[in-house]
């Protein structure tokens, strides 16, 4: 993990892999689209909405999965101090929020013609909604220490502390069973038909290989932003030396 | 009473809201990286 410490190293592997990333996400995104809307059959119990599965699941593991991210690079920071672990986390924040978000809304949708309601006060869909808020504090924490110039690690323990919530939304339709369904898919078994499973795990591929190249977009920008900085920094102090070498000759 | 509802409206609102946050947060994050990389060279070439 040390070899890519160096925000040089770092860049030249990312140069290569975001395009990589971005366009074979986009081509198996569309693909599981395609199949997910044109080739999958409607579901006995759900009816047509049943497709909705294929964007409200992804988006939902994307958004547990980037806490998770976000946590293992704040590890990363606090134990190793990884120069590049605060940017990686930053760069994940703002993705796996829209993820969260997206998968509220579509689980809403789903829900309307499902359950009968918009919005239910179950565990489930309470700590996702926990977790969008807890994303929305880690962008305002990370950016005001940023900007302020404060030590990343105040961030890094909230992204620590924030990850007690990525079990309990695992664990939350077991505890409190409500609307929700019980968990569909778990280590080596699975309640779906392969019919809905197989497409449902390219969608999966799509959606990951699309947020691994935003993360890697966003670490670029990041890192780009903080070598200008640098360098305006460095110039500010070398305009300002003859200056003050100027003052101590005249003194 | 069950509600007569129309399906494919549901599906093709959640895959609008899905694939258009999708794709706006995919184009400004390739904004924002080639506006960053891009300020960075002009910095480095001045």
């Amino acid at each position: 993990m040390h070899i890519y410490a160096n925000p040089k190293r770092f860049l030249s592997l990312a140069k290569w892999l975001t395009p990589l990333f971005l366009w074979s996400g986009i081509l198996v995104t569309a693909l599981s689209i395609g199949w997910g809307l044109t080739q999958v059959p409607p579901d006995r119990l759900m009816g047509e909405s049943v497709r909705i599965l294929f964007v409200h699941v992804p988006s939902a593991w994307l958004g547990m999965g980037g806490w998770t991210g976000i946590a293992i690079a704040s590890a990363a920071l606090l134990i190793w101090k990884h120069p590049l672990a605060s940017v990686a986390a930053r760069a994940i924040a703002l993705p796996g929020m829209v993820f969260t978000a997206i998968c509220l809304a579509t689980g809403s949708i789903w829900g309307r013609p499902t359950w009968g309601t918009w919005w239910v006060w179950d565990g489930r869909l309470t700590s996702m909604l926990v977790l969008l808020f807890l994303y929305a504090g880690y962008i305002a924490l990370s950016q005001a220490t940023a900007r302020e110039g404060g030590a990343p690690k105040i961030a890094a323990i909230f992204g620590l502390v924030g990850a007690v919530n990525i079990p309990i939304i695992n664990r939350s339709v077991v505890w409190w069973n409500s609307l929700h369904q019980p968990p569909s898919i778990t280590a080596g078994k699975s309640a779906i038909d392969s019919v809905f499973l197989v497409p449902l795990f390219v969608a999966v591929l799509g959606f990951t290989l699309l947020f691994a190249a935003i993360v890697l977009m966003r670490m670029r920008a990041l890192i780009a932003e903080q070598q200008v900085e640098a360098r305006l920094r460095r110039r500010a102090l070398d305009d300002d030396m003859p200056v003050a070498t100027s003052r101590l000759e005249n003194a | 009473m069950r509600e007569a509802l129309d399906h494919w409206d549901f599906v093709i609102a959640a895959y609008a809201v899905g694939l258009g946050g999708l794709a706006l947060l995919t184009a400004w994050s390739w904004q924002t990286m080639r506006h960053a990389e891009r300020r960075r060279d002009e910095v480095k070439r001045r």
